[in-house]
């Protein structure tokens, strides 16, 4: 249980308002907002355990699926950087909590998770009862999120990675990049479109027709190598796949998961 | 209505789905798909699996491919009749079989498959020559993971945690292999990641999958 507050601070508390019932309210909206305010006002106590902190790079590609997450399930997070351009995430304290140098990795409360993917299955799964429905409906809604979702991790990312690497971060850095691997990758990056194409032309998103995980994860990566890798090609010829890009990247969560980003933003209140 | 796989026992991933099935004690039918042939890249299959690879999946109208997606909805369907896999029941358990089969699929898979591929399905299955400075790379990739696992392994009984679970029976198809290779010392000088595996290696369902599976060119 949590630690009680010192009187000491009684002086300083917030004050919790009640929240204002209509008379149309069903009841179950005066609970839900009284438990949202009276969350925030835990918070506001100073427990920052309230809050999940995100230990990464902003404009790294799997934080940047995390927060998505967070945003779209209006979950509040303080984003904790790490700072990868001088090898804090290779460095022994690091390791401790993310055995294998790579970010994110999350606390929330007493667990700490990594592997973005995973990350944003427990969000998922924890949030379930709020924002939009991420992982389907049914077992065989959830069978083809899983399964999409791992189309990604492992016939899409392969390709994806090196694109976004060897156009983007390495010039970046000034360092020299391997123009053969991109290549490559973006031939093969263009055969996993076509699949997806198909698909898209059969269903709204790719699990279905709802917005879920499968559909998210795709969002940071593909965003670098279409606006920064000079590939909006690989779209273009691709009518449902770019209808899908267009409508996933036009969610108001992801724009503001850009905009934190690009302000520097290190606290993230919905 | 028992549920069908379409795959090869040679496939590492068709593995995976069928230890699934036989953890949980489901009807099924293992429908043999030709690689040879190229049986994986012809229109019926391409249907069912659009990237052409093995398996796929069938419970009535539901088709299915990614062996980790379709294990997941197995072990799902079959819940009540086999071992709790997945941990549904508890949000944090169910985090850590969710972060171990990542790590499975992003850091350990890509390090064994390289070996299994160049020491024996090039050779075998395409008449290639093994590239031995892959090989050396890739052993050194997995030593550094194995590392990782040796540590794990040391403070929880399994990977997710003191329970068995999906997490830790993903990694068998691929260790099944190396196991019986001259890189089996990688997992035999690590005390814990050797009782892990043995562990792994002495179920049932292991057994009666394994059974099925070539080990030996």
């Amino acid at each position: 249980m949590r630690k009680p507050t010192t009187s000491s601070s009684l002086q300083m508390m917030p004050r919790f308002h009640p929240p204002y019932i209509s008379p149309s309210d069903t009841g179950t909206t005066c609970f839900k907002e009284t438990t949202r305010r009276l969350g925030y006002l835990w918070h506001s106590l100073g427990n920052e355990k309230m809050v999940v902190k995100v230990y990464g790079k902003a404009q790294a590609v799997c934080p940047q699926r995390v927060m998505h997450c967070l945003v779209e399930k209006g979950v509040p997070f303080e984003l904790v950087h790490v700072d990868i351009d001088n090898m804090e995430h290779k460095r022994p304290e690091f390791l401790q909590k993310q055995p294998f140098g790579q970010v994110p990795y999350i606390v929330d409360g007493d667990l700490e998770l990594f592997e973005s993917r995973a990350i944003v299955r427990y969000l998922a799964e924890k949030y379930a009862d709020r924002g939009p429905n991420l992982l389907g409906q049914t077992p065989e809604e959830r069978a083809k999120v899983d399964q999409w979702l791992d189309v990604e991790a492992i016939n899409y990312n392969p390709w994806a990675f090196p694109i976004v690497f060897n156009l983007f971060v390495l010039p970046i850095r000034g360092l020299p990049a391997n123009e053969d691997d991109a290549s490559a990758a973006v031939d093969k990056l263009n055969k996993v479109l076509e699949v997806y194409e198909k698909q898209l032309s059969k269903t709204k998103y790719l699990a279905g027709d709802e917005f879920t995980l499968a559909d998210l994860t795709h969002i940071p990566a593909t965003r670098y190598i279409v606006e920064n890798c000079g590939l909006s090609r690989l779209l273009d010829d691709k009518k449902h796949v770019k209808a899908w890009w267009e409508d996933i990247t036009g969610r108001p969560a992801w724009k503001k998961v850009v905009s934190f980003v690009e302000t520097g933003g290190s606290n993230y209140s919905p | 209505m028992a549920v069908k796989v379409y795959g090869a026992a040679t496939s590492t991933a068709t593995v995976r789905v069928l230890l699934c099935l036989e953890e949980m004690g489901a009807e099924y039918e293992l429908v043999p798909i030709d690689f040879f042939t190229g049986e994986h890249k012809s229109p019926p299959h391409l249907a069912r699996n659009p990237f052409g690879q093995m398996p796929a999946f069938e419970d009535g109208d539901l088709i299915l491919f990614e062996s980790r997606a379709i294990s997941r909805y197995v072990l799902r369907k079959y819940k009540s009749s086999g071992p709790d896999l997945l941990r549904d029941g508890s949000l944090e358990e169910s985090a850590m079989v969710d972060v171990w089969l990542e790590v499975e699929a992003q850091q350990y898979d890509k390090a064994i498959s390289s070996i299994y591929i160049e020491t024996v399905i090039k050779p075998v299955f395409f008449g290639g020559v093994t590239d031995e400075k892959v090989v050396a790379e890739s052993v050194e990739k997995l030593g550094k993971v194995l590392d990782v696992y040796e540590a794990r392994l040391s403070k929880s009984k399994y990977l997710a945690g003191d329970f068995l679970s999906f997490a830790d029976l993903s990694h068998i198809p691929y260790t099944q292999h190396i196991i019986a290779s001259p890189h089996a010392s990688l997992f035999e000088s690590r005390l814990h990641v050797k009782a892990w595996w043995e562990s792994l290696a002495s179920r049932p369902a292991y057994k009666k999958v394994t059974a099925g599976v070539p080990t030996s060119k």
